[in-house]
């Protein structure tokens, strides 16, 4: 190689080494920087990273749980008490988002024009407002403006009235309704917004899905002799599904992470509770990074169910 | 042409709605249900906004819900941006119909130029009115949007005559009106400086989706080509940082900057309590950017970038202008979706204590004044975000078609 000289900045070899050597460098001295304030800042404060407040009395109670709390208990049954709070709505709302998202996505397909356009306003309606938005006009102008006691609204085995939705059997007791599965109104309004909100972008998954789906497959199959609904169930749903379950995963981790804007109707779930508790002991750090940590489980349990399912509908070759 | 009448192959407006309403008995059925449910929605909705809704709330809190707590005597500011606004808008529209992509101009006003006059006109005239506001500050908004149609005829008429090199300078007046908007609403250089936390309602809200708008594009474009580097570090840090925003919901990160940037600054140096909320939205958008950006750039074949660079282009030339055009094109659709998304996601400033759009809402209803008005308030910021939106998303399917090779030139 005598007398071929190539500068560093033409070295093929070399370049991508100093590129990386710069990045690395440069990301190393920021960590450091943040870190290091983060440090320094916090021992000041006297706030440094520490877990032993979590078995302090929490000292604020929680309106609804499913499980048994009161404000003498430990910060940390306080934050399981969120964590479950979430993942009841989450779940409740993922089966619910489903449905209704998959009866808004078919409806687009409907031979009746009047049915096919309203889907459509919906998708339009709805994915183009706030969820936010949603959320607060759900809870303040929808659910907080029912009737209460004689005047609410009841159906056989169920009411619904301001102080919430009452199942199994409710009766009234001094004006107030009581019976043994009562939802309240902020489970419900968000439950309501985050189902209708979720949807509709459902709706726009399945209906990709379905017509990812040749229309040859549909004329083939009525020649064959299924009826619509046979070959909608035999014939395209099993290969939609292949394009709708992706789809369906990251919507899913969408509706889970948007729960947490329960505060804005006034449902204590984790990020609720986190907030008070933040604001109660002052442990910004620790809060967040347990706020940031359970989101990731969360997203990710979901992503695996939904791999796996993503597994049963692919195309199986042999 | 000859008087031959035409043949009346597609069905009449009749036949076409008893087809598409009434094909079988349970369509027919489907329908009436509908029909009626439809009805009697608009029927309620209609005697609810005419006779019970009390619009006062609005008309009341005009001025707050546009501009939130800005100082009365320094608002001139606000109204020269607006018009400098309109103005560079009119500009810009009669240069893209002066020019179109192809061939001559074809007329003037287009039918969607008209459209979009007449719904202009008609909101120029109607809204100053339906807020009740005075009558001066009416007939500036005429003058406006006056000035901004004048503008738009001038350019479309008189743009050929326009030399080529200062028309390549047009684009050039949207950063600088930008930074000038900077100057006029936060003040310096000579003007009265007006804190960030003085800025409220759509002012705030335009301001910080577009600074996040602005500034996610070019992060995400950058996060995008990390994350199909070839260098392991850029590769892997790209991926790690897109993963862990794209894993937390927006709300704890924007707490994260409320309650941490503190302390990870040293002392005196975090900023402002809105311009925290800003840069955490930049850096929340620049992860879902980044991932639209990335299916963009899959879709451009790897023999592009070969081709590039074996032709001598270094790297970051052959990105610039021959990967990059090619799938930002492909990638458009979905990076619009996403800066919906973030003009969206500006509501959740209300949620730390911010007086947005929504938060001044609340601080709105929170007055006994106005308490239980939330149908009518709620309805309102509906409408307006529904329409920036649909606004956002039209202008995207714009772009769309005038930046694709094939597109026929619109009539």
């Amino acid at each position: 190689m005598a007398g071929v000289f190539t500068p560093w900045w033409r070295n093929r070899r070399l370049l991508p080494w100093i590129v990386q050597a710069a990045v690395g460098l440069l990301l190393l001295v920021l960590v450091a920087f943040l870190v290091g304030n983060l440090v320094r800042n916090l021992t000041a404060a006297g706030l440094l990273l520490s877990w032993s407040w979590l078995g302090n009395p929490a000292g604020f109670d929680i309106s609804e749980t499913l499980l048994p709390f009161d404000a003498s208990l430990p910060y940390w049954r306080a934050l399981l008490a969120g964590l479950v709070n979430t993942l009841r709505v989450v779940l409740v709302g993922l089966v619910g988002a489903t449905l209704l998202g998959t009866l808004v996505g078919t409806a687009s397909f409907s031979s009746n024009a009047l049915l096919k356009r309203l889907a459509r306003i919906y998708v339009e309606l709805i994915r183009n407002i706030p969820l936010l938005l949603q959320l607060v006009f759900w809870y303040f102008v929808v659910f907080l403006a029912l009737p209460n006691g004689t005047a609410a609204i009841q159906l056989p085995g169920v009411v619904l009235a301001k102080s919430g939705l009452f199942l199994g059997a409710p009766e009234l007791v001094n004006g107030v309704w009581q019976s043994p599965l009562k939802i309240t109104v902020e489970f419900g309004a968000l439950l309501t917004g985050l189902v209708v909100y979720t949807a509709a972008f459902i709706a726009e998954v399945v209906r990709g899905g379905v017509a990812s789906v040749p229309q040859g497959q549909w004329e083939a199959a009525g020649s064959l002799g299924f009826s619509p609904l046979q070959t909608l169930r035999r014939i395209v749903l099993p290969q939609a599904l292949r394009v709708i379950v992706p789809g369906l995963n990251s919507q899913y981790i969408s509706l889970a992470k948007n729960s947490s804007l329960a505060v804005a109707c006034g449902y204590t779930d984790l990020y609720s509770v986190a907030e008070t508790s933040l604001n109660q002991s002052g442990r910004a750090v620790e809060v967040v990074l347990i706020l940031l940590g359970a989101y990731l489980v969360i997203d990710l349990l979901i992503s695996a169910v939904m791999n796996g399912l993503n597994g049963l509908v692919q195309l199986r070759e042999r | 042409m000859d008087a031959v009448p035409p043949l009346r192959l597609r069905p009449g407006a009749w036949q076409r709605l008893r087809r598409g309403l009434f094909a079988s008995r349970v369509d027919g059925l489907i329908s009436i249900v509908l029909i009626g449910f439809l009805l009697a929605a608009a029927l309620g909705l209609a005697k609810w906004a005419l006779f019970q809704a009390q619009w006062a709330v609005i008309s009341a809190n005009s001025t707050l819900f546009a501009v939130g707590r800005y100082p009365l005597e320094q608002q001139w500011r606000l109204w020269l941006l607006t018009t400098l606004l309109a103005l560079a808008t009119g500009l810009s529209w009669g240069l893209l119909r002066a020019f179109p992509r192809s061939g001559p101009p074809v007329t003037l006003w287009p039918r969607n130029d008209r459209w979009a006059v007449a719904i202009l006109v008609v909101l120029a005239i109607w809204r100053p009115m339906a807020l009740q506001l005075a009558l001066p500050i009416q007939m500036r908004w005429w003058a406006i949007t006056g000035l901004l149609l004048l503008a738009r005829w001038a350019a479309g008429r008189w743009g050929q005559a326009i030399p080529q090199v200062s028309r390549r300078l047009v684009p050039l007046i949207w950063p600088l009106l930008y930074l000038v908007g900077m100057v006029l609403i936060s003040g310096g250089l000579g003007l009265v400086q007006v804190a960030p936390s003085e800025w409220g309602g759509l002012l705030l809200t335009l301001l910080m989706s577009s600074f996040a708008i602005l500034l996610c594009f070019p992060l995400g474009v950058l996060l995008a080509l990390g994350r199909r580097s070839e260098l392991p570090l850029l590769r892997w840090g790209s991926v790690l940082y897109i993963e862990f925003i794209r894993g937390a919901p927006l709300i704890t990160l924007l707490f994260l900057g409320q309650n941490i940037l503190g302390f990870l600054l040293p002392g005196g140096m975090a900023p402002d309590r809105v311009w925290r909320a800003a840069w955490v939205l930049t850096f929340f958008a620049a992860a879902y950017v980044a991932e639209a950006v990335r299916s963009g750039l899959s879709a451009v074949p790897a023999g592009q970038l070969e081709a590039a660079r074996s032709l001598g282009l270094p790297l970051p030339l052959a990105l610039i202008h021959v990967v990059l055009p090619q799938a930002l094109r492909v990638a458009l659709p979905a990076t619009v979706g996403q800066f919906i998304t973030l003009l969206q996601d500006t509501t959740l400033l209300s949620l730390i204590g911010l007086l947005d759009l929504l938060g001044t809402a609340r601080t709105v209803m929170a007055n006994p004044e106005f308490l239980g008005k939330n149908a009518e308030v709620y309805l309102v910021l509906a409408v307006l975000f529904w329409c920036c939106c649909a606004a956002l998303g039209l202008g995207s399917r714009a772009l769309e078609i005038r930046l694709n090779p094939q597109a026929q030139p619109s009539r």
